[in-house]
């Protein structure tokens, strides 16, 4: 019984681990490609959102090579996410294509159903077992993504361009072939350590950019026109509000326990959005202000072409820069591939914040002058 | 000592602009040529046109924008490279240190620039939609029959208001046929147009932003008046339209370039006889993996000197950056 899942940037590292550990032959789907928008936007509702319509080219071109189950999250909202699973099966059961769908959602007080489900794929394993890889999958996920991170550190300062991003692809065409948590935990550590000596001009100042928005934007590259690469090569360190890693502790763990402490979500984000709108919406607005405070030079927001919640933070972006004196710009991503207009866009963005920043070294330095 | 030159060159959608600028930044030359999708055939034109026009002389620095900025900048071995948003501010800052607004709109997109105490501080550009460009003004002239460089003038005869929905183009169009057919005059209604596109505008870029005065208004646009009138009706400000607005973002690139060039103390220019070289492109379509991925390779005198287009850098990185 071959195994498979979407795509949302790194995730499938987590997925692999976790189903690989109980003992699950896993089919990760091709990258995504412009062939997969393709059949995406072909088959999916013409007003669904973009991540519902990749998952879609996902699942065809790994039902091509074989796949005959789909692991594929579920639930009720946070936004018409909840709901992708149900009209996902629908489409395909339309096109013809003999599959299996496994929805899970997170225990909401049923651990048993949870359970039973995870039994579908494993063919029965211990409830013991079954904890246990996901725990350690969670841990794959942290390294992986502590992984991103290091990169995004470097890629500003390296000294020869494009050494990091290829030393990735290099990684991620490995990770394929490599098994379970053990082999993938190992494999992140050794490119950890090639990356972290990847050599670097030492004093670089670099500028400071987070991206906020939506999650499967914010972590897909396909369709954030890789951005956390070309703000690298733009000079900038770049850092994700949401990872994988991220959602996968706060939102599937610690919220089914209920310990996902809310409050500086809360308290960063009042007064300008009190509650949830659905999605990551409250947090794109609390997590510009904890980038403010955190000392970076400006933010990027990221939502994919009608996407409620983050319209909803849209709209109170433009106050929160304001106030908190912190460039924002918002970039809506759809089925263009053109890349042209966003790279003239994020270039003025750093422009914009360089100058902004030598301007306050100028002024600094005058006040310590005394002058 | 022989004088110097800072060139700037603009590759746009529609039009390339090349303006030279000398030592006190003073225009001394300027050309529009349509660009007609040959990008590489209009920079060789326009700088053969400019040695023509002004001899052997000593280009210190050159730079390129619009959205050919690149393939001009690597033609040409401009010393900068840069977005319309920076040389646009860059500009209008060189021609009044007080802008803190700037109204672009061009053929085929607009911006708004926010400036604060001289640097950019928020920006907004239009590429989805045509009701706020100029192409939008040239639709409706050939519509009316009345030449784009009369549009203007004719607007400001008007007495009566009449608006015209703004949203969208083909909205605009049919409300506009429609006022025609009730009777009213040509001149209320070409006015009801820049008001329509006036509206259209700030409401798609100037949204949640402040418009405080100096307003620079520049780009093709700039150049009617009745455009400039709907702006200052309805921001209620003075609307400055620089002298060479429709090149702005020429002798913005060009001034990057002087500063540039004077930092690194040489320039990177090819030289005005690259008109003579044969510039070519060859495509190249990438079956390494499902993007297929549509690679463009320049080649000048049958040597690649760039290739893009593709997404895992596997051909960009293949020649040196």
């Amino acid at each position: 019984m071959l195994v498979t899942f979407p795509h949302m940037g790194n995730a499938y590292i987590a997925m692999k681990s976790v189903l690989e550990d109980l003992g699950v032959e896993v089919l990760v789907p091709p990258p995504c490609t412009k062939r997969t928008l393709e059949l995406g936007t072909k088959y999916s509702p013409e007003l669904a959102c973009l991540p519902l319509k990749l998952n879609i080219g996902n699942y065809i071109e790994a039902i091509e090579r074989g796949a005959e189950v789909i692991v594929m999250a579920g639930g009720c909202g946070p936004c018409r996410f909840g709901y992708y699973a149900e009209v996902q099966r629908e489409i395909l059961q339309d096109l013809g294509y003999s599959f299996k769908m496994v929805v899970l959602e997170r225990p909401q007080g049923n651990v048993r159903d949870f359970v039973k489900k995870i039994a579908i794929i494993t063919g029965g394993k211990t409830v013991f077992r079954v904890l246990a890889s996901i725990k350690r999958a969670t841990r794959v996920a942290v390294l992986m993504d502590e992984l991103e991170r290091l990169c995004w550190q470097i890629r500003p300062r390296e000294k020869s361009g494009g050494t990091v991003s290829r030393l990735m692809r290099e990684f991620h065409s490995q990770a394929l072939n490599t098994r379970g948590s053990v082999g993938l935990a190992a494999l992140i550590g050794e490119y950890k350590d090639r990356i972290s000596r990847v050599e670097t001009k030492g004093n670089k100042e670099v500028l400071g950019i987070g991206i906020v928005g939506e999650i499967y934007t914010v972590i897909e590259p396909f369709v954030n026109v890789s951005i956390a690469e070309k703000l690298g090569d733009l000079g900038a360190e770049v850092d994700k509000s949401i990872t994988v890693s991220y959602w996968v502790i706060n939102h599937l763990i610690k919220e089914a326990l209920h310990l996902h402490n809310k409050n500086e979500l809360q308290e960063a984000s009042y007064p300008y959005l009190r509650s949830f709108v659905g999605g990551h919406g409250q947090e794109s607005v609390a997590n510009t202000v904890l980038y403010k405070r955190r000392g970076y030079d400006g933010v990027i927001h990221l939502l994919p072409f009608t996407c409620m919640p983050e319209i909803v933070a849209r709209s109170v972006l433009p106050e929160v820069s304001h106030r908190y004196g912190i460039p924002v710009m918002t970039l809506v991503l759809d089925e263009m591939t053109g890349e042209a207009g966003y790279m003239t866009r994020l270039e003025a963005f750093v422009d914009l914040i360089r100058r902004k920043k030598e301007m306050k070294g100028l002024y600094g330095e005058r006040i310590l002058s005394g002058d | 000592m022989e004088k110097e030159f800072y060139l700037g060159i603009d590759v746009g959608s529609v039009s390339t602009n090349l303006v030279l600028l000398n030592s006190q930044r003073e225009l001394v030359y300027r050309d529009y040529l349509r660009t007609m999708g040959q990008p590489i055939r209009v920079v060789q034109e326009g700088l053969k046109a400019l040695k023509g026009r002004m001899g052997e002389i000593n280009i210190a620095g050159a730079g390129t924008t619009g959205s050919g900025r690149k393939l001009a900048g690597i033609m040409i071995g401009a010393d900068v490279v840069k977005n319309e948003i920076t040389t646009h501010a860059v500009a209008a800052l060189d021609t009044n240190p007080a802008v803190s607004t700037i109204l672009e709109i061009g053929g085929q997109d607009s911006k708004i620039i926010i400036l604060r105490d001289g640097i950019v501080s928020d920006f907004a550009m239009n590429t989805v939609c045509a009701a706020g460009t100029g192409s939008f003004l040239d639709r409706q002239a050939e519509r009316l029959q009345i030449p784009i460089e009369e549009f203007g003038d004719l607007a400001l005869k008007s007495k009566n208001e009449v608006r015209v929905a703004g949203r969208c183009a083909v909205f605009a169009e049919s409300d506009m046929i429609h006022k025609q057919q009730l009777g009213h005059r040509i001149e209320d209604i070409v006015y009801g147009l820049c008001q329509a596109l006036v509206r259209n505008y700030l409401n798609n870029l100037g949204k949640g932003k402040a418009i405080k005065p100096t307003v620079l208004f520049q780009g093709g646009v700039a150049a009617n008046r009745g455009i400039r009138e709907a702006f200052r009706r309805e921001l209620g400000m003075e609307i400055e339209v620089p002298p060479h607005y429709d090149v702005m973002g020429s002798i913005g690139v060009a001034l990057i370039a002087k500063e540039t060039a004077k930092r690194m103390g040489r320039t990177g220019f090819r030289g005005l006889d690259i008109s003579k070289c044969q510039f070519g492109v060859r495509p190249i379509e990438c079956k390494g993996c499902a993007n297929m991925c549509e690679i463009i390779e320049i080649v000048k005198d049958g040597t690649g000197i760039a290739c893009w287009g593709d997404r895992c850098g596997k051909w960009s990185n293949r020649i040196g950056k």
